[in-house]
C-alpha cells in the first residue's frame, strides 16, 4: 500500500473528507444553532455568519424560557440529572445481573440454557409500545408507575439482552483451561470469576456497558408512558420546547447538545478499554 | 500410595475415553503415561485434576477419597498442554498465583517465586505478560507455576510438545533432576516414546482408553504386554510376521522355516504374531542355516545406526537396523536376514497378548 500514485491519495482524501463532512455536519450545525436566536436560525438562506450568544444554554440552566408569548418555566436540567440517574443505575443492574448470567450461558450447558438465553434476547425483537399497554397498567397496579425504581426495571428490558449477549462471547472466547489453572491452584470459583473471567473479558464488558448506556439514554417510549413530568429523562423534556408560540430551535440545540455530551465523554473514556486485545497470546494459536 | 484410580471410566457421547484405568503411583514415582493421541491421556489428567467427573471409578490421593472433591482442594499441580497461563497477569504473578492462597508472607512467596524462576531460568523474564514471552518461556512459566507449590500430585500434560527440539533435549536432561527435587508424585503425559522412556521411571502405556501395560522403560522394550505397545516403543518400529508355529518349535517367514527355540509348547499350531527388532535382524549376502532370504531395497543413515529397507520373497517389507558402523556392508539386492531365537517375541494374533517363553 505504499506506492500510490498522488492522484490515488487525492482521490482518498477527498472521499475521506466527504464521509467526515456527511457525518460530522449535522453536529457541527446543530453546535452553530445552539449559539443564535431563533431568528437568525431561521433566516433564509441559511449563514455561518452570526453574533454567537449564549442564551440559549442560559434559558435552560435557569430554567426560563422566554419566547414572544412570555416565561415558560422548563425543567430541562432535571430532566438531564434523570437521564443520568436513570441510564447509570440500569446499566449497573444490567451488569450486576447480566455478567454472571452470560458467563453462566458461555460456560454452563444447563437444562433449557439456550432458550432462556433466546427470550432475553427476544425482548429486543418486540416493539416497546406492544408490551406498554399491558406494563403500564401492571405498574400502575403494583405501585411501580412514576417512580425511578419501575423506570429502571423497564430498562433492562433494553441493557440485560444486550450486555448478556455481548459478554457471553466474549466469556466463551476465554480458554476454560485458563480458569482450570487458577481453580487448581487453589481459588475458588468465585474468586475465578472475579481474577480471571471477569479481567479478561473486560474489553467486552465495557463495549457491552456503553452500548446499553446509550440506549437506554435514548430511550424515549417507556419514560414517556411510565413516569410523570419529574421523573422523565432529556429525551422526553425536549418535547417542552415545542411551545404554542412555535419550536424553540435555539434552546432544542443547546439540549441536545447538553444531552449528547455525557454519553459522548463516556465513549471516550470507554475506547481505552475496547481497543484492548482479548486474549493477549497467553494461550497458543 | 500417594495415588491411586480404580476403575477410572469416563465416555463422551456414548463412546468410552477412559475404560476401567487402574493405575497406583507412590510418593516419588515419576510414571509417564504414553500412548498414540487421541488415546485418552489428556482426559485421564483432567479427571485426576477435578476438571471432568468421571462417570464411574474412584481417585484417591494419600488414601482420602477426592473423586467428588473440587478441584481447588485437591492440592494436585498441572501444567496444561496449552500453557493456559493467565494473560493479564506478569509471570511473575502467574507462578505466584499457585501461593495466593497459602496466606505466606510476601518475602516467603517472592523468595519461593525467585528459586523456582532460577532453576527454570527464566528469572529474567518474571516482569513480562505471557504474550511477550517466547514458547519455550511460557512452557516453563506453566511449570514453574505448576511446580511452585509443591504439590503431593503433578500433572504435566505434554509440557514438551511446543517447544523446539534443541530445548526438549535439554528439559529431557533437566525434568527428572528437578522433579525428583520437589518429591512430588508425578504423571507425565507424552506421546513420544523416547521422552516417556528419559523421563518417567515407570511408564503407563494408555491405548484406546486402557491401560495396556505399566512396567519401567528397560522391562516396556525388553518384554512389550502386546502387539500395540511392541509397535509404538522402538524406532525404526518393530517387524511384525503372521506365523503359526509348529509343535517343535518353528516358525516359517516367506516359506522359510526358522527355528524359534524352545519354550512355545503352549503356541504350537495357534496363529500367533512374531516380532522381531530391527536391531535384531543380523543381514549378510550369503545364507546360513538359519536365516531367510530378502531383496534389500535402500538404506537410510539414521544418527548412530543405519536402517535397511528390505523385502522377503512374499513381499513383505521389513526394517533392520545396524550400527552406522556398518553403513554399505550390504549392497543392495538378494541377502539373508538372521535373528537370535531368544530376540523374537512372539504375540497371540486374535488378542494381541504377549505369549512368554516357557
Amino acid at each position: 500500500m505504499d506506492h500510490t500514485s498522488p492522484l490515488e491519495r487525492t482521490l482518498r482524501g477527498v472521499a475521506l473528507a466527504v464521509v467526515v463532512v456527511f457525518f460530522m455536519f449535522p453536529i457541527l450545525w446543530i453546535f452553530l444553532m445552539s449559539l443564535q436566536t431563533n431568528e437568525t436560525i431561521l433566516r433564509i438562506p441559511p449563514s455561518f455568519v452570526f453574533a454567537p450568544t449564549l442564551s440559549n444554554y442560559q434559558a435552560l440552566i435557569s430554567g426560563k424560557l422566554t419566547s414572544a408569548a412570555g416565561t415558560l418555566d422548563i425543567a430541562f436540567m432535571h430532566n438531564l440529572w434523570n437521564s443520568i440517574l436513570l441510564s447509570t443505575l440500569s446499566v449497573c443492574l444490567a451488569l450486576l445481573l447480566g455478567v454472571p448470567a452470560a458467563y453462566a450461558f458461555a460456560r454452563f450447558k444447563f437444562k433449557l440454557g439456550e432458550f432462556i438465553a433466546m427470550t432475553l434476547l427476544s425482548f429486543r425483537f418486540a416493539p416497546p409500545l406492544l408490551v406498554l399497554l399491558p406494563l403500564s397498567l401492571l405498574f400502575q397496579s403494583l405501585g411501580l408507575a412514576d417512580t425511578y425504581g419501575g423506570l429502571v426495571w423497564v430498562y433492562q428490558l433494553i441493557a440485560l439482552p444486550l450486555i448478556i449477549w455481548i459478554v457471553r462471547g466474549y466469556f466463551e472466547d476465554i480458554s476454560p483451561d485458563i480458569e482450570h489453572a487458577y481453580r487448581l491452584a487453589g481459588h475458588s470459583w468465585l474468586s475465578t470469576f472475579m481474577n480471571i473471567a471477569v479481567p479478561l473479558a473486560r474489553p467486552g464488558i465495557a463495549a457491552a456497558a456503553l452500548l446499553a448506556f446509550i440506549f437506554c439514554w435514548n430511550n424515549f417510549v417507556f419514560a414517556l408512558i411510565l413516569a410523570s413530568a419529574d421523573k422523565q429523562p432529556v429525551t422526553v423534556g425536549a418535547l417542552a420546547f415545542v411551545t404554542a408560540s412555535g419550536i424553540q430551535y435555539g434552546q432544542i440545540a443547546a439540549a441536545i447538545v447538553l444531552s449528547v455530551t455525557p454519553t459522548l465523554l463516556l465513549a471516550l473514556y470507554a475506547q481505552r478499554y475496547l481497543v484492548e486485545g482479548l486474549s493477549m497470546g497467553a494461550v497458543k494459536g | 500410595m500417594a495415588l491411586e484410580l480404580q476403575n477410572l471410566s469416563k465416555s463422551y457421547g456414548g463412546k468410552p475415553v477412559i475404560d476401567g484405568v487402574s493405575l497406583e503411583a507412590a510418593t516419588g514415582d515419576i510414571v509417564a503415561v504414553f500412548g498414540p493421541s487421541g488415546g485418552g491421556k489428556t482426559v485421564l489428567l483432567r479427571l485426576i485434576a477435578g476438571i471432568e467427573e468421571p462417570d464411574s471409578g474412584s481417585i484417591r490421593i494419600d488414601g482420602k477419597d477426592i473423586t467428588q472433591a473440587n478441584p481447588d482442594a485437591r492440592g494436585i499441580g498441572m501444567a496444561f498442554q496449552n500453557y493456559a497461563l493467565f494473560p493479564h497477569m506478569s509471570a511473575y504473578d502467574n507462578v505466584a498465583s499457585a501461593l495466593s492462597t497459602r496466606k505466606l508472607p510476601p518475602e516467603e512467596v517472592k523468595a519461593r517465586v525467585g528459586q523456582i524462576a532460577a532453576m527454570l531460568k527464566i528469572g529474567h523474564v518474571m516482569g513480562q505478560r505471557p504474550r511477550e514471552l517466547s514458547n519455550g518461556q511460557k512452557q516453563r512459566t506453566a511449570l514453574a507455576r505448576a511446580l511452585v507449590g509443591a504439590p503431593k500430585i503433578l500433572l504435566l500434560d505434554d509440557p514438551l510438545r511446543n517447544v523446539d527440539a534443541k530445548l526438549r533435549y535439554e528439559m529431557r536432561l533437566e525434568l527428572p533432576n528437578l522433579l525428583r527435587k520437589f518429591g512430588s508424585t508425578v504423571l507425565y503425559v507424552t506421546q513420544d516414546y523416547k521422552e516417556a522412556m528419559a523421563i518417567g521411571n515407570r511408564i503407563a502405556v494408555l491405548i484406546g482408553g486402557k491401560i495396556v501395560q505399566v512396567a519401567n522403560s528397560g522391562e516396556i522394550y525388553e518384554r512389550p504386554g502386546n502387539v500395540g505397545v511392541a509397535r509404538l516403543f522402538g524406532d525404526p518400529a518393530i517387524n511384525l510376521f503372521d506365523v503359526t508355529p509348529t509343535p517343535d518349535g518353528r516358525i516359517a517367514i516367506a516359506n522359510t522355516p526358522l527355528p524359534l527355540g524352545p519354550g512355545f509348547a503352549v503356541a504350537a499350531d495357534k496363529p500367533c504374531v512374531l516380532g522381531l527388532r530391527p536391531e535384531a535382524l543380523t543381514v549378510a549376502s550369503t545364507a546360513n542355516g538359519v536365516s531367510f532370504p530378502v531383496e534389500v531395497l535402500a538404506e537410510t543413515p539414521l544418527n548412530e545406526k543405519s536402517v535397511l529397507l528390505m523385502r522377503t520373497d512374499d513381499g513383505q517389507e521389513v526394517l533392520a537396523a545396524m550400527p552406522a558402523s556398518a553403513t554399505g556392508s550390504v549392497p543392495h539386492g538378494r541377502a539373508y536376514a538372521s535373528f537370535a531365537p531368544s530376540s523374537a517375541h512372539l504375540f497371540n494374533r486374535a488378542s494381541g497378548q504377549r505369549i512368554e517363553r516357557a
